[in-house]
C-alpha cells in the first residue's frame, strides 16, 4: 500500500493537539478548569498531542521516502503525501 | 445527566475526526484496483497496523462502554475478560492457527472451513457469522446514537437550526452509516484497519487524561481503594473459589474454561471479524506477529477502560450544594448548585437508571434505584473534562463506535461476496465484478445494520446481549477448528452435524436454566427452568461449554464413522501434516515464540499483582 498511514494520523493529531494548545493558552485561568480540578487539561494535553502527532508525522514521512525508489518532490507544509 | 457544555472547539475536533477519516478512505480509493485490494488490503500491510487494527476491531461498544460498566459493576474482576479472556487466546492464534488461516490461501474463515471440511460447513458458518456482524454492527449504531442522545451532544446545534430534538437519534444513526459506508466503500479493508489504528490512537488520547484527573480526584490509588463500595473491588481473584463469594458470580472453573477457553478462544480464533486484520499483513510470519503485537496493548486496556469505571463509582456523589462567599461590592451571593435527580440517586458518578417510556427512576425488589452503569464512562468524560479535551473525549467514543461498525461491515461484505455470492450466486464473473459487488454489500450491511439498530432493545447491558450470541453462535466453532486443524480424521459431515448440535446444545441449555432473581424469556428458563445460576454470566459461561462440549463430542463420533479427506488434500491445512512455518532466517528473539513466552509471563505478572 503507497500511503502510510502514519502521515494523516500524524497530521491529525498534531491539529488537534495545536487546537487544544491554543484554546488552552486562551482559557488560561479560566473557570472551565473548575471541573478538571484546576488542571489546564486543554493547554497539557494538546502539548503532549501535538508532540506525539509530529513526531508520528515525521515518521511517516521519513517512512514514505524510504519506499519511494525516486527521489521525492518537495511538499508544501501540510499536505498529505499520497504517493504516487 | 449533566447539563452538557460543549462549544465550537469540541465539534471542531469532532469535524477534524470526520474529515480525516472519510480523507482516508478517498486517498486509499486510487489503489482499490482488484478484489483482493479491497477485500484483504492486498495483503500489504505492515504488522505493526494489523496488530493495532486486531485489537480495535473488537474495540467498539462492547468494549468501551460495557468494559467501563463492568468495572463500575464488578471492580477490577472485569479484567479477566482480558487477561483470561483474551491474551491465551490471542497467543494461540498467532503461534498455532495463522500458519493455517495465511498458509491455506482461504481469503475468509468460511473459505478455510471449505477447504478444510465441505461447501455445507462453509455455507453455515458464513450464513450465521453474516447475521452475527449485522446484529453487531446495528448494536454499535443504537448504542452510538442512544449515548448522543444521553449526552446531548448535538442539542445545541438542533436548537440553533430550528430542529426537534427527536430527530436527534434518526440523526445519528445516519449520520454513522453515511461515514462508515463512506470510506469502506472507498477504501474497503484498508480504510477500516486504517481507520481502527487511528481509533486506537484517539482512544488513549481521550481516556489517558481521563484516568490521570479521575485518579487525582479520588486520590491515587490508595485514594481509590479507600472509596470502594467493597474491598473485593480492587482484586481479581478474590472468592473465585465459589459463585457467591465474588462479584461476578462465577466460579473458578466456569470463569476458566468458559471465558478463558471457550468463548475466548471462539472469539479470538474464528471470528473473521479480528482474523481478517491478521490476514491482510504482507507475509505468514508478519500474520503469526499480528495477534501477539495486538496483545500487549490489551493487556494494559484494562487501566484504560476498566478504571474509569470504577473511578466513576468511586468518586463522590453529586448533591445539592451551597457555597457563599462575598463579591467585589461586599454582598454576600449564595450560589446554590442543583443537581438532577438520577445524579444525586445514583452512585458516585454513575447515575441511577431511568425508564426511557416514563423517565421515572427505575428501583429493583427492594426499593433501591438501579444503576446506570453504562453511562459510568461518559459521566466521566462529562464531569472531569473541560470544553476542549471534551471534544476529544466524545470523539474517541464515537470513533469506537464507528470503528466497530465497521470491522463488522467489511467481514460482512468480505464473507458475503466470497462465501455466498461467488459460491452459490454467480460463480465465475470477472474480478471487477466482485470488486462492485463488495462494495454494494457494504451498502447493504449498513441498511441492514440501520434496521437492527432500530430493533435493538431488551437487555441492558449491551455485553450481556452480545455474549449471549456470541455464546450460540461461536462457543461450537471453536470445537470444529480445533478439530479440524489438529485432527487429521475430522469430516465435513462431523464438522457440519457437530456444529449444528453444538449450537442447539446452546439454545436448549439457555433455555432450560436461569440466573437467579432474573424473569424467564430472553434470560433463559424458556422451555422449563431446570437450573438456577448465580448469575447471568455464569449462565452464559456455561451455555458456552455445554455448546463446546456438544460439538465436540458429536464431531468426533459422526467423524469416526465417516471417511476422512485423503491425506494429500489436507496439508497446509491440518498441523500434522503441514511442514512448520520456516523460521531459521529469525534470531532466537525476533520469532513469535519468543514473544508469546514474554506475554505469558507479562500476564501472569498482572495477575499476581491484582490477584
Amino acid at each position: 500500500m503507497n500511503l502510510d498511514l502514519r502521515i494523516p494520523m500524524g497530521l491529525m493529531f498534531t491539529l488537534v493537539g495545536l487546537i487544544l494548545t491554543v484554546y488552552g493558552l486562551v482559557t488560561r485561568g479560566s473557570d472551565i478548569y473548575l471541573k478538571s480540578m484546576g488542571i489546564n487539561a486543554n493547554l497539557d494535553w494538546g502539548i503532549v498531542l501535538l508532540i506525539f502527532g509530529s513526531m508520528m508525522f515525521l515518521l511517516g514521512r521519513a517512512g514514505q521516502k524510504k519506499v519511494d525508489s525516486a527521489p521525492p518532490k518537495p511538499v508544501a507544509e501540510g499536505e498529505i503525501r499520497r504517493g504516487h | 445527566m449533566t447539563h452538557t457544555n460543549l462549544t465550537f472547539v469540541d465539534w471542531l475536533i469532532m469535524l477534524l475526526y470526520f474529515v480525516f477519516v472519510l480523507g482516508i478512505g478517498f486517498a486509499l480509493k486510487r489503489y482499490m484496483k482488484t478484489s483482493k485490494d479491497f477485500f484483504q488490503a492486498g495483503r500489504a500491510l505492515p504488522a505493526w497496523i494489523c496488530g493495532l487494527a486486531f485489537i480495535s476491531a473488537n474495540l467498539g461498544a462492547q468494549e468501551v462502554i460495557g468494559m467501563g460498566a463492568s468495572g463500575a459493576k464488578y471492580g477490577i474482576a472485569t479484567s479477566h475478560f482480558y487477561w483470561i479472556g483474551a491474551i491465551p487466546a490471542m497467543i494461540f492464534v498467532g503461534i498455532f492457527m495463522m500458519p493455517f488461516y495465511y498458509g491455506s490461501k482461504a481469503r475468509s474463515v468460511p473459505e478455510f472451513l471449505r477447504l478444510r471440511f465441505d461447501e455445507k460447513t462453509r455455507a453455515l458458518n458464513a450464513c450465521s457469522f453474516a447475521v452475527m456482524t449485522v446484529f453487531s454492527s446495528g448494536i454499535s449504531m443504537y448504542a452510538m446514537a442512544r449515548l448522543i442522545q444521553t449526552l446531548h451532544v448535538f442539542d445545541y446545534l438542533f436548537i440553533s437550526a430550528g430542529l426537534p430534538l427527536g430527530y436527534i437519534f434518526h440523526f445519528s444513526i445516519l449520520l454513522s452509516a453515511i461515514i462508515v459506508l463512506g470510506y469502506i466503500f472507498l477504501g474497503g479493508l484498508t480504510s477500516a484497519i486504517y481507520n481502527e489504528v487511528l481509533q486506537f490512537f484517539l482512544i488513549i488520547a481521550g481516556f489517558l487524561p481521563l484516568v490521570l484527573i479521575g485518579l487525582k480526584n479520588v486520590g491515587g490509588w490508595s485514594g481509590l481503594k479507600a472509596h470502594m463500595p467493597n474491598p473485593a473491588y480492587l482484586h481479581s481473584w478474590q472468592g473465585m473459589t465459589h459463585a457467591n463469594t465474588n462479584p461476578l458470580g462465577v466460579e473458578v472453573f466456569g470463569l476458566a474454561m468458559g471465558l478463558g477457553f471457550v468463548l475466548s478462544f471462539g472469539y479470538w480464533c474464528t471470528d473473521f471479524l479480528v482474523i481478517q486484520t491478521a490476514m491482510a499483513t504482507d507475509t505468514q510470519e508478519n500474520a503469526r506477529r499480528v495477534p501477539l503485537i495486538a496483545a500487549i496493548p490489551k493487556m494494559f486496556f484494562p487501566f484504560l477502560v476498566i478504571l474509569p469505571g470504577l473511578l466513576a463509582i468511586g468518586a463522590v456523589t453529586p448533591h445539592n450544594t451551597t457555597t457563599v462567599h462575598t463579591d467585589a461590592s461586599g454582598a454576600i451571593v449564595r450560589e446554590t448548585t442543583v443537581v438532577s435527580e438520577v445524579e444525586a440517586k445514583g452512585q458516585g458518578l454513575v447515575p441511577a437508571k431511568t425508564d426511557p417510556i416514563s423517565g421515572k427512576i427505575v428501583l429493583d425488589a427492594s426499593g433501591k434505584p438501579l444503576l446506570d452503569y453504562d453511562l459510568a464512562i461518559p459521566s466521566m468524560l462529562l464531569h472531569y473534562f473541560p470544553t476542549g479535551i471534551l471534544g476529544l473525549g466524545l470523539t474517541a467514543l464515537l470513533a469506537s463506535f464507528m470503528s466497530g461498525m465497521a470491522g463488522n461491515v467489511t467481514a460482512f461484505n468480505t464473507v458475503w461476496t466470497y462465501d455466498l455470492y461467488q459460491s452459490y450466486i454467480k460463480k465465475g464473473a470477472s474480478d471487477k465484478h466482485y470488486l462492485a459487488m463488495g462494495r454494494w454489500a457494504t451498502v447493504g450491511g449498513i441498511l441492514l445494520s440501520m434496521a437492527t439498530a432500530y430493533a435493538a432493545t431488551g437487555f441492558n447491558n449491551i455485553m450481556d446481549t452480545l455474549q449471549l450470541v456470541f455464546s450460540f453462535v461461536n462457543a461450537p466453532l471453536f470445537a470444529t477448528f480445533l478439530l479440524g486443524m489438529f485432527w487429521k480424521r475430522a469430516t465435513g459431515n462431523g464438522a457440519f452435524i457437530g456444529l449444528i448440535s453444538g449450537t442447539l446444545a446452546a439454545v436448549v441449555h439457555h433455555g432450560l436454566t436461569l440466573p437467579i432473581e432474573a424473569h424467564t424469556g430472553m434470560h433463559g428458563g424458556w422451555i422449563a427452568v431446570v437450573h438456577h445460576y448465580p448469575s447471568d454470566m455464569a449462565q452464559n459461561f456455561w451455555t458456552a461449554i455445554w455448546a463446546f462440549s456438544t460439538n465436540f463430542v458429536v464431531t468426533i463420533v459422526v467423524s469416526l464413522f465417516g471417511t476422512p479427506k485423503p491425506e494429500s488434500e489436507l496439508v497446509g491445512l491440518v498441523h500434522s501434516l503441514t511442514p512448520k512455518p520456516e523460521l531459521g532466517h529469525l534470531p532466537w528473539w525476533r520469532r513469535p515464540e519468543t514473544l508469546a513466552v514474554v506475554l505469558l509471563v507479562m500476564v501472569v505478572t498482572l495477575n499476581v499483582i491484582f490477584r
